[in-house]
């Protein structure tokens, strides 16, 4: 077989990390190629390095039999190597066809004939059933044609071998079909693909083959119709993983959360929140399902008193929360893993056990007459790093340096310690990986099993299905629906959180 | 993921002094340094033998804080330091304190130094300053330019206070003002309002009334604080407002402030009078004349009075009219612009002030 | 990313050797200035060195010079810790200084061990007043505190030079009438006659608590633990339940009250007056010394030593050389420590870790 890649021996260090360990390779011509592993397991770095961002330390790169050196991306460029990192690297105030010509303008000319090259670009993207707006601003498209605007962008730099690093991360359901229909047609067209991923399915829906990296290793390559995503699982994470979340049934009690008719306007006057109606009850999770941006952040921020809501109730166990500064919405008996760890969840900067009494801090164990209990914060922390398994395990790491599944891990623990009877978890699991995930989701449900009531809000539909037992979707600010059970299809789902579906009167009554 | 910038980036947090763990790289590092620093000093000191200079043979300094450069009486004194060594063989030393609390710092640094034995403090904020250290070093002698004399309080015996009548000079001044005004209106801008430019002011208007009764004299201050004697936009401002109410002489006794005045003449076509020096250069003729502070006679008086072994401290040296410690200017340079009868009539006011035939208001 | 963390990752070579090195190669760079005035460097070094470390007399002044230094770098680095940027350490210890000077003068007939405390306290509530004032405006309105304070360092050096030199002055003077004389900080040259004539005085003790409070505030206290969680990440300490307004003006406060400290050593322990001018940038020099003493108090302390030998420093070589030479050091240092922070730190770390690479091999 003709190999378009192969990678032999790669070793890249970075301090006393090694990120990749003597790491051999090799994808095939016209096929593709899925690299899994969980986060941190060298995947990225591997990629970075064949598209010329790193320089290995030793270890041969050969590109269609041919042995090149690769000292920047430029090099792999000029080889026909194309990536579409994970975050996208367009100007957002650029139109389409401008980032796609940047820095590959056509220079014999000192003016550039948009014109023509507008009709090579457009042929190009027929060619691969790629429709994008080519004179509308970057900033105004969706993501899902954001990627498409950089899957043209290499091919545009004539590259026959793409790299895509997550692609699927931040798209619906529906985007995600688009995109590996796109992926299958480059493949008709004798293109080579490497998917980098850690969501199994993808991997068994697409991929001609699969490599597994481990701990800067790759511990599995086969071909995929001869695997399974069990196998795939164990040998990502080291150990024999439940990849369905198991659960009992629930054992519903009393509403312990209670929205009616809460709307939200913002600063700007745009109705972000459209008179939102459900509660949660004791010993469920009611999932919320829904495309980023439609309303979820707002109605967390709402719930947990960061913003006042414009009109509405939101009761907590029958006390109206509205208008309570935070602290008391968090004494009223609310626990909440907000989306984003990093902008509100941690201070970076502060050790594990310093962020493990965040908002906790005011606690009477915490606190002697002048100053903190250093011995009962220390103890907390190492309680609760056990309990969780933060790694590493020491309360005096700082949190800047963990992972970030184990930064989730530390946010997870700190709420969970607040033993509230609700608890809001939004994106609980993003960026973090298998391992991690379950660990999260058992906690999740362990806590739903104690009797408390969980608010579960996530992009990740996957998540929303196998914890949730119930899901509302939301869409444009409105509960579009709510399934009385988790048995319902992913595209059924998809359907209703981009509108295509539902009404939000006649949600809002269910 | 880039695991090296991670690590780069969670080290800044903990800011704790700790001196445990501390890797032996470092403290090698300490150690050299603090061994270093001694061995430097050490060899320096054996290689270098400096010709020190007689004890009490040289004249030592303290400049008022940003004085230097004032085109003034800071200026003024340095320029009696250098008469000093032109024509006395006098070595002098001078240092120039950053800020309030170095004046008396400075003037203990130069009283250690064995080769100085005399000392000046220039401007008046020195007082207290120059008098507690006059007490701790009695060996030495002090002198300090527009010292605050205050008799009910003893003055050190090593220690003269240098006071001129200021007011003598002003008065001369103003009385060219007062003759020479073609509209009946000169102006006064002084720097920090003060008893001391309350003095210039004074004699200023007792001269230009003396001459010319009816003439109005404009008066205003650049400010409250020191600052007012280093602001030239002010004084320019005040200047071209003066000058456009209908002055046409202006006599300025602000320091730096006053080049903006000078800066003004020059713009509108009018006079300026100039103070402590001889400003003639600042606005070539638009300084009608200069109301002179000899701060260099002082200063080279009393190195020759000290050199002569007739240093005579514990009470005031004032230099009058009398004493040519104070006078106008007129020289070659701005004889064209006054009219001999002028100066005759001001040089016969001088001789009766000198002769105390006039009595100068001071407050 | 667990693992044991390379040495040269660890505070204290980021906090006291990577600063050290600075400094020396600071003075490398001051010697060629030294050099194109026509001086000697290491006689003039030599000098520096021997006069301000040579002897009681010059460790005095360089003492008495460090303490002020200690409050207004204390003052910006509390600050710091909440995320702001105090520029206005000047006017609050003009403010403060001046309000222990106001009610030294009128209470005379007390006894030292009321009195004393008295005029401490007034200088904390003067420069608190002061640090409050931005604080305020910075939680309420949202107006930034930079720009407010240089405002109100204008405000408060026109108040009390206008004070110092029009209302409660001794006539002919720029200065007030003198504090009552049991509010007098004794000077070390009372105990220690080495220090014969250097108006060091025990002010500096004060000093070094204040840092040991601000210290134990911000490392050990649950107000201090919030006001970090606000200065480094305002959106988690609100998620925290944590006041955020509260604490701006807290800190900014705080921060005035240890500016408004200042007093201490000149007022009550040197001149037992207020003078106008008495301070020329001790507070800006404050932002230095936090920034070079990392905002750790006992950073601070070091720093403020530091640059307390380098003003009392160029005191003493400027006979030999211009004062504005002695300026063009500081900046130096400044520069060099500043930018040494991310510069040093980087080359450091990867010159040692190729090396230790290298070994490993």
């Amino acid at each position: 077989m003709k190999y378009a890649i192969e990678l032999v021996g790669i070793t890249k260090r970075f301090a006393r990390t090694v990120a990749n360990d003597n790491v051999t390779l090799s994808v095939s011509a016209g096929s593709i190629h899925a690299l899994v592993g969980e986060n941190g397991a060298g995947k990225t770095t591997l990629m970075e390095t064949l598209y010329g961002i790193y320089q290995p330390d030793s270890g041969k790169i050969r590109i269609h039999d041919t042995e090149v050196a690769i000292k920047s991306p430029q090099d792999s460029i000029r080889q026909g190597i194309g990536m579409v990192h994970q975050h996208f690297m367009l100007v957002p105030t650029l139109s389409v066809l401008e980032n796609i010509i940047l820095g590959a303008e056509d220079t014999r000319n000192a003016f550039l004939d948009l014109a023509k090259t507008s009709e090579r670009i457009t042929a190009l993207a027929d060619k691969f059933s790629l429709s994008v707006p080519l004179n509308e601003k970057v900033q105004d498209l969706g993501v899902g044609i954001q990627q498409r605007v950089e899957i043209l962008k290499a091919l545009y730099r004539k590259a026959d071998i793409l790299i895509l690093d997550e692609p699927t991360a931040v798209l619906t359901p529906q985007e995600s079909t688009r995109l590996f229909g796109i992926l299958s047609e480059l493949k008709q067209q004798g293109k080579t693909i490497v998917l980098i991923t850690h969501k199994l399915n993808e991997v068994m829906e697409i991929s001609d083959r699969v490599s597994v990296m481990r701990k800067g290793k790759i511990v599995g390559e086969m071909d995929t119709p001869t695997t399974s995503p069990q196998e795939i699982a164990e040998l990502m994470v080291g150990r024999p993983v439940l990849l369905r979340v198991e659960k009992s049934k629930a054992n519903t009690g009393k509403p312990v959360l209670s929205i009616s008719n809460l709307s939200y306007v913002d600063r700007r006057g745009v109705e972000i929140l459209k008179n939102v109606n459900f509660s949660v009850a004791s010993g469920e999770i009611l999932g919320i399902a829904g495309v980023e941006g439609n309303g979820q952040t707002q109605l967390v921020e709402c719930i947990t008193g960061l913003v006042k809501p414009t009109s509405g109730t939101i009761s907590l166990n029958g006390v109206n929360l509205v208008g309570f500064p935070v602290k008391r919405v968090f004494d009223s008996g609310l626990a909440h893993v907000p989306e984003d760890r990093l902008k509100r969840g941690l201070v970076v900067d502060f050790t594990v056990k310093e962020n493990l009494i965040l908002g906790l801090h005011t606690r009477q164990e915490f606190n002697s007459r002048l100053s903190m209990r250093r011995s009962a914060i220390e103890q907390n922390a190492r309680m609760l790093i056990k309990k969780y398994d933060v790694r590493p395990d020491d309360p005096d790491a700082i949190a800047r340096g963990l992972s970030g599944g184990n930064q989730q891990k530390v946010i997870i623990a700190r709420e969970l310690s607040r033993n509230a009877q609700l608890i809001v978890a939004s994106q609980p699991t993003r960026g973090v990986d298998i391992g991690g995930t379950e660990f999260i989701h058992r906690s999740i449900i362990s806590e739903r099993d104690k009797g408390k009531a969980v608010l579960l809000i996530s992009a990740d539909l996957t998540e929303v299905l196998s914890l949730s037992d119930r899901i509302a979707v939301i869409y444009d600010g409105m509960i579009v629906k709510i399934f009385p059970d988790n048995k319902v299809e992913e595209s059924e789902l998809g359907l209703f959180m981009t509108g295509t579906k539902g009404n939000g009167r006649e949600a809002s009554l269910a | 993921m880039r695991p090296e910038f991670e690590n780069c980036r969670n080290t800044s947090s903990k800011e704790k002094l700790s001196w445990r763990g501390a890797p032996p790289f470092i403290r090698y590092y300490l150690v050299l340094l603090v061994a270093l620093l001694p061995v430097s000093l050490g060899l320096q000191s054996c290689g270098k033998q400096q010709p020190s200079a007689p004890p009490n043979s040289e004249v030592g300094l303290v400049f008022d804080v940003g004085g230097r450069g004032d085109k003034s009486f800071n200026d003024a004194a340095y320029l009696g330091l250098q008469m000093a060594k032109d024509s006395l063989g006098i070595k002098y030393q001078y240092i120039e304190p950053g800020g309030g609390s170095d004046r008396e710092s400075a003037l203990r640094q130069l009283a250690n130094k064995k080769s100085i034995g005399l000392i000046f403090g220039v401007g008046f904020i020195f007082t207290d300053d120059i008098t507690n250290v006059a007490k701790d070093f009695p060996d030495k002698k002090f002198a300090c330019i527009d010292y605050t004399y205050d008799s009910t309080k003893a003055v050190p015996s090593n220690l003269i206070p240098i006071e001129f009548r200021e007011e003598e000079g002003s008065f001369l001044v103003g009385a060219i003002a007062g003759l020479m005004t073609k509209t009946g209106k000169v102006g006064f801008i002084g720097g920090m309002e003060s008893p001391l430019i309350r003095k210039f002011q004074v004699g200023y208007q007792a001269g230009v009334k003396y001459v010319n009764p009816k003439a109005k004299v404009l008066v205003a201050y650049a400010g409250v604080t020191g600052e007012a004697f280093k602001n030239p936009a002010k004084g320019k401002e005040l200047a071209l407002s003066q000058y456009s109410q209908g002055a046409d002489i202006i006599y300025h006794a602000s320091g730096v402030t006053g080049l903006g005045v000078f800066e003004a003449a020059r713009e509108m076509n009018k006079y300026a009078i100039g103070v402590d020096m001889d400003q003639w250069n600042e606005a070539p003729g638009h300084v009608l004349t200069s109301m002179v502070k000899k701060g260099n006679m002082a200063v080279y008086d009393i190195i020759k009075e000290w050199k002569q072994g007739k240093f005579k401290g514990g009470k005031p040296e004032i230099f009058g009219l009398r004493d040519d410690g104070v006078d106008f200017v007129y020289d070659k340079n701005n004889m064209p612009l006054i009219p001999k009868p002028v100066y005759d009539r001001v040089e016969q006011l001088k001789n009766e002030i000198i002769a105390g035939k006039i009595k100068v208001p001071a407050s | 990313m667990a693992e044991k963390r390379h040495w040269l990752e660890h505070s204290i070579t980021q906090n006291f050797f990577v600063p050290v090195l600075a400094v020396v190669l600071s003075f490398a760079v001051g010697a060629i200035f030294i050099a194109i005035v026509g001086q000697n460097p290491i006689e003039v070094y030599y000098v520096l060195f021997s006069q301000t470390l040579g002897n009681e007399y010059g460790i005095g002044q360089l003492l008495f010079k460090t303490t002020p230094l200690i409050f207004a770098g204390l003052s910006v680095a509390i600050c710091f810790k909440a995320g702001l940027f105090n520029i206005g350490a000047e006017g609050q210890l003009q403010i403060g200084a001046f309000a222990t000077a106001l009610v030294g003068m009128y209470t005379f007939g007390v006894p030292a061990f009321i009195e004393i405390p008295l005029l401490v306290l007034a200088g904390i509530v003067g420069g608190g007043i002061w640090g409050f004032i931005p604080g305020y405006l910075k939680a309420k309105t949202g107006a930034h505190e930079v720009i407010n304070t240089i405002m109100l360092n204008f405000v408060a050096l026109a108040l009390v030079s206008y004070f110092a030199t029009n209302i409660y002055n001794v006539p002919a003077t720029v200065h007030t009438p003198s504090i009552a004389p049991t509010g007098r900080i004794p000077r070390f040259d009372v105990f220690f006659s080495g220090f014969e004539g250097s108006p060091v005085n025990f002010s500096i003790l004060i000093a070094i608590v204040a840092a040991i409070f601000v210290w134990y505030y911000i490392d050990r206290t649950r107000p201090g633990y919030e006001l970090r969680v606000v200065g480094l990440n305002a959106k988690a300490a609100e998620f925290g339940g944590i006041n955020v307004a509260r604490n701006l003006i807290l800190s900014m406060t705080i921060g005035g009250a240890l500016a408004g400290l200042v007093g201490t050593n000149y007022v009550m322990g040197y001149k037992y007056y207020f003078e106008e001018g008495f301070s020329t940038g001790t507070g800006f020099m404050g932002i230095a010394v936090a920034l070079l003493g990392n905002n750790n108090p006992f950073g601070v302390i070091l720093a403020a030593l530091l640059f307390g030998m380098l003003e009392y420093g160029g005191l003493v070589i400027n006979t030999m050389v211009p004062k504005e030479l002695v300026s063009i050091l500081q900046a130096i240092v400044i520069i060099f420590v500043i930018s040494s922070n991310k510069i040093f730190r980087k080359t450091l770390v990867n010159y040692m870790k190729t090396r230790t690479l290298s070994v490993n091999q």
